[in-house]
């Protein structure tokens, strides 16, 4: 039906002026499994968060949620984590991307090693550093051979919290570095290759040029890699519990707990809703932010 | 003219530009080590024998190579279930999550239609939900209609997951496939359908390929909802996360390095796509 209505037409007209029906049919499948899968989840887990037992509707998931023994800790380190983290990471990825985006001879295989990572799930990552940071691991072998160590440092021990917090950023730096490469690679290669040029033209020096021209106008990238990067953090759960164990307690972990091993599925929920709260606001928060920015700039 | 002094041809090598390159390829160098060194750590403890992990301080040369650690890991009991359990969730999520996504993609990047806009913002701010919310729900409800620690209920929700990202890039390929192709395979006699099929569908198929395996890593990385909706049909990652507490450092390893083999490809299939995935939206 639609083809033959369209046969009528001139070529460049018979795609876009198909009637709706076609794009939604192609768009219908997505629709409903989004739907199912992600929006009505949703309000089920809230709606869980909010029953204490089934059926009743009340607080009590949550009361019980904050007066967990873990709850502190678990909202501290998350926090702690995210701003601890995602600093290091803008930080590493902006290096890399200019790095590669002045393209010097063999950029390409740097920018396959750099974005190596990126296929690399949390749990594995933990791994990978745990064979660093464990007793016997490479880094004790390094200190050790390097004579600035005596006796193994204990890096992953509840007795060095802090020690172990600087593990799982470390890792955390090494795996997530690479999306955030992407985006900013992404927003580099948007910038009209003339401002570099009149840049250097003027004789602005390559720190200066970083600063005054990059930057401002890697604000669009900057600001979708913070979101990512952020909504991410509050998931950090497998890196975690690969290094640091229950001894590290963090959100992500407390609701997997909350469902897996007390079978609770209220209090879980109530754990992943404060997550979806946390992601919402510090979303909305650095949306305006930037966007009060900007508007300061065209000013 | 002023790129000569930036891209420097021989006889013009300033001072300058030596210690530009000095710099820059040391700092490159540098970021290099960073990534690569751990991965190098890992293989030398994966391919090393199972006790080396306990010996101080260690070797960082390939002096004592075995595959002992590894047949150990390959061997012990649920490994060789969990990743046939691995690949085949991987697989299918692939089939379902491309058969969904990809005609919201093709849609997207062909047509003008109400409600594109609202329907983009949907797909995007679909990526945003954390995995907990989404798989704590999912397991009461699996339980309920008997897809709980089965395979399939596994596929379902890692779909759920990568379908966002290959709405995303499916529309960003089609995008690139010459629409006046389709539209010269119409005049010809063939139906819209047949011209999708017999010319845009093989001119994607690189595209295409590029969000199967990006759908292939996702799910292979993933261990939060693998781990909440299964109890024995566990995937890799579950398994490894289960036993973290009870197995040996080498089991540890030998897995860590296991479940990274991936991702080594994954980049060579991705580099045209990378952007399409994690860039600003279009």
């Amino acid at each position: 039906m639609a083809v033959r209505a369209g046969r009528a037409l001139p070529f460049p007209a018979r795609f876009a002026r198909s009637d709706a029906a076609l794009p939604l049919g192609l768009l219908a499948p997505t629709i409903v499994f989004l739907t199912l899968l992600i929006l009505i989840p949703v309000a089920q887990a809230l709606l869980l968060s909010f029953q204490a037992t089934e059926g009743t509707l009340g607080i009590e998931a949550y009361r019980r949620m904050v007066h967990d023994v873990a709850f502190a800790d678990s909202l501290r380190n998350t926090l702690l984590l995210l701003v601890l983290v995602v600093p290091v990471q803008l930080v590493l990825a902006l290096a890399m991307a200019l790095l590669i985006h002045s393209r010097f001879p063999g950029h390409g295989i740097f920018l396959y090693i750099f974005a190596l990572p990126l296929a690399i799930s949390d749990l594995a990552a933990g791994i990978v550093w745990l064979s660093i940071f464990a007793d016997t691991g490479y880094m004790n072998s390094a200190l050790a051979g390097l004579g600035l160590a005596t006796e193994p440092i204990n890096f992953l021990s509840y007795e060095n919290l802090h020690l172990v917090l600087l593990t799982i950023i470390v890792a955390e730096s090494w795996r997530a570095t690479a999306i955030v490469l992407v985006i900013l690679l992404a927003g580099l290669q948007l910038i009209p290759r003339e401002y570099f040029e009149a840049a250097d033209l003027f004789g602005a020096s390559r720190m200066k040029r970083t600063l005054l021209v990059v930057l401002p106008m890697l604000r669009p990238s900057l600001q979708s890699a913070l979101i990512i990067r952020t909504i991410f953090a509050f998931q950090t759960f497998a890196v975690v519990l690969a290094l640091a164990g229950r001894q590290f307690p963090v959100l992500s972990y407390e609701a997997y707990d909350w469902y897996y091993n007390n079978r609770n599925e209220f209090i879980a929920a109530a754990f992943a809703a404060l997550i979806l709260l946390m992601t919402l606001t510090v979303t909305v928060f650095y949306l305006r932010l930037l966007r009060v920015k900007d508007a300061e700039i065209q000013r | 003219m002023t790129g000569a002094t930036a891209t420097g041809r021989r006889p013009s090598l300033t001072r300058r530009t030596v210690v530009d390159r000095v710099l820059l390829y040391g700092a490159a160098t540098l970021l290099g080590l960073w990534t690569l060194l751990p991965i190098y750590l890992i293989a030398l403890a994966a391919f090393g024998k199972s006790l080396a992990v306990y010996e101080f301080p260690k070797s960082f040369l390939p002096t004592g190579f075995s595959t002992e650690t590894m047949s150990f890991f390959v061997n012990s009991t649920g490994v060789l279930e969990s990743v046939r359990n691995s690949v085949i969730v991987a697989l299918g999520t692939i089939v379902l999550g491309l058969s969904i996504g990809t005609p919201a993609g093709y849609a997207l990047a062909r047509f003008r239609f109400p409600g594109r806009d609202l329907f983009h913002l949907a797909v995007l701010s679909s990526k945003m939900f954390p995995i907990a919310i989404l798989s704590i729900p999912l397991a009461v409800t699996f339980i309920g209609i008997g897809l709980y620690d089965t395979l399939l209920g596994v596929v379902i929700i890692h779909s759920a997951m990568v379908l966002p990202f290959i709405v995303i890039v499916t529309a960003g390929v089609f995008h690139g496939v010459s629409r006046e192709l389709e539209e010269a395979a119409m005049t010809l006699g063939t139906s819209r359908f047949g011209a999708f099929m017999r010319v845009a569908l093989p001119l994607a198929l690189p595209g295409l390929a590029a969000a199967a395996i990006f759908a292939f890593v996702s799910s292979w990385n993933e261990v939060f909802a693998a781990t909440i909706l299964t109890v024995r049909e566990r995937t890799l990652p579950a398994h490894v996360l289960a036993g973290l507490n009870q197995s040996p450092l080498y089991f540890k390893f030998a897995g860590g390095f296991f479940m990274i083999i991936p991702s080594f490809f994954f980049i060579f299939f991705m580099r045209r796509y990378l952007f399409n995935l994690w860039g600003p939206g279009r």
